[in-house]
């Protein structure tokens, strides 16, 4: 079951410059995993050395961050809207 | 919070527009007048937001930067002007928003926001706009703000995507309810290194003075607990839902910050530096005595190809930093490997990556190709 996830700018070099992309998945974790699987490089930009979703990204599903969820247990379907939205800082 | 004041003739005239209506009217004018608000940088963000907040009769702004105005500041930043190249930017931004409206006061504060003066320069303001341009002054405005009970609106950029909220930890989340902690240094790029659209921290910018004028008004919803986030090529705003999180260590049920800590410290030694203390780093004017003694340098840019385009150190081979991983076995790793970028934040990072790999004669061009260009070479272009 295919789900859209929005990728935001600081990662699109790791995803062939898409900004959507489309992934199989049941849960969060599947999703992430199988985009993962699919763009190598995005895995440590996601996840820290011990596996761990890093501190300065937030997943939402639709308009919930799933840390007010089921975290990456968070079941999806099909009409859900997925994004990635990592800490910028830039304003100069 | 506000003192009494009343308009003057010239005023009514000046604020007509808004006091005809009934959202803000002669009371809600008053209020600006008698409002203070803190903005931190005079940069993208600072220039809309200042002239905004001025033009519309807030009566007290602060504005605190320590930078000088840069020719590269202009294709975005504009309140200053191409005259004010090399002044301060504090003092060219005073100029314009004096010339905007000579009613409001103006305070100027030529420093850094530290750990040490945040307090005393927040605690006199009523709102404080976070313009800032880097993850430890955004975490220190976010602290202070939570420990002084102040609204942080909230504003970030990079390329062409933009962020807004408004951090009121008495009402709702801060900074640190939606990110704990900071990327580790050099992970995400900067601004400088990644670059940004002109126009997005003018639209950026003119949101939170937006949600400003809201909150000293008392009118509208802000974006209290929301976070709007802005894709410029899609033209296409988004709002996420931000909650308060009871763990959070500056603004949940048991704080564990409870004064103003190291930021630095904090979010982290850059990789640069890490470099720079090791070793491996090799100036511009080192690396121009070793390729004029014809010494076998490998010499790689990892910047994109649209930078390539614009200037490039003679020899060099174009590995964009996100090619690396798969280019890695193309390079020998007994030779001596030195690797720029545009300011030596990126080529940091490939450097590390490549000595994790077993290279040991990898080095980082200290300042990148910016100060190649300003040591070695000044006749190349710069962007």
């Amino acid at each position: 079951m295919p789900v859209k996830i929005a990728i935001p700018t600081p990662l699109r070099p790791y995803t062939e410059n898409r900004d959507i992309i489309e992934v199989d998945g049941q849960t969060v974790k599947e999703l992430l995993e199988n985009m993962s699987t699919r763009y190598p490089q995005l895995r440590r930009h996601l996840f820290s050395e011990d596996g761990r979703l890093r501190s300065f990204i937030n997943i939402y599903v639709n308009d919930e961050d799933i840390r007010y969820l089921d975290g990456e247990n968070t079941k999806v379907k099909e009409s859900d809207f997925i994004s990635i939205v990592p800490a910028i800082a830039g304003g100069n | 919070m506000h003192r009494e004041v009343e308009l003057t003739r010239e005023e009514f005239l000046r604020y007509g527009r808004h006091l005809i209506m009934p959202e803000v009217g002669l009371k809600g004018q008053k209020k600006l007048k008698s409002a203070s608000v803190l903005i931190v940088g005079a940069g993208g963000l600072g220039s809309s937001l200042a002239f905004y907040l001025t033009a519309a009769g807030v009566g007290r702004i602060g504005i605190v930067d320590f930078d000088v105005v840069d020719l590269s500041n202009l294709q975005r930043q504009i309140i200053h002007t191409t005259r004010d190249v090399g002044r301060s930017k504090l003092e060219s931004a005073r100029e314009k928003l004096s010339a905007l409206n000579p009613s409001v006061e103006i305070e100027t504060y030529e420093t850094r926001l530290t750990s040490e003066n945040a307090i005393e320069i927040i605690k006199d303001y009523d709102i404080v706009v976070d313009g800032t341009d880097n993850f430890p002054t955004r975490y220190l405005v976010n602290d202070a703000c939570v420990l002084l009970k102040k609204p942080n609106v909230y504003g970030s950029i990079f390329r062409f995507e933009g962020q807004v909220s408004v951090f009121y930890a008495e009402k709702g989340p801060c900074y640190r309810c939606l990110y704990q902690e900071p990327p580790p240094p050099g992970l995400v790029p900067s601004c400088a290194e990644g670059g940004v659209l002109g126009v997005l921290p003018g639209i950026i910018g003119t949101i939170q003075a937006l949600e400003v004028i809201k909150l000293i008004l008392g009118i509208g919803e802000p974006l209290i607990g929301k976070l709007l986030l802005f894709d410029a090529l899609k033209m296409r705003f988004r709002e996420l839902k931000l909650r308060k999180n009871p763990s959070c260590p500056v603004c949940g049920e048991n704080p564990t910050i409870k004064e103003l800590i190291d930021y630095e410290e904090f979010c982290g030694i850059t990789p640069e530096r890490i470099l720079h203390e090791l070793g491996f780093e090799i100036t511009a004017e080192e690396l121009k005595s070793k390729l004029e003694n014809g010494e076998n340098i490998i010499l790689i840019d990892v910047r994109e190809p649209h930078e390539y385009e614009i200037n490039r150190i003679h020899g060099s081979r174009l590995i964009p930093l996100s090619e690396l991983p798969e280019k890695v076995n193309e390079l020998d790793q007994t030779s001596e490997i030195v690797l720029y970028c545009k300011m030596g934040g990126r080529s940091a990072r490939a450097v590390q990556f490549l000595r994790e790999l077993g290279f040991t004669r990898v080095k980082n061009l200290a300042g990148g190709i910016d100060a190649w260009i300003e040591k070695v070479d000044p006749s190349m272009p710069k962007y």
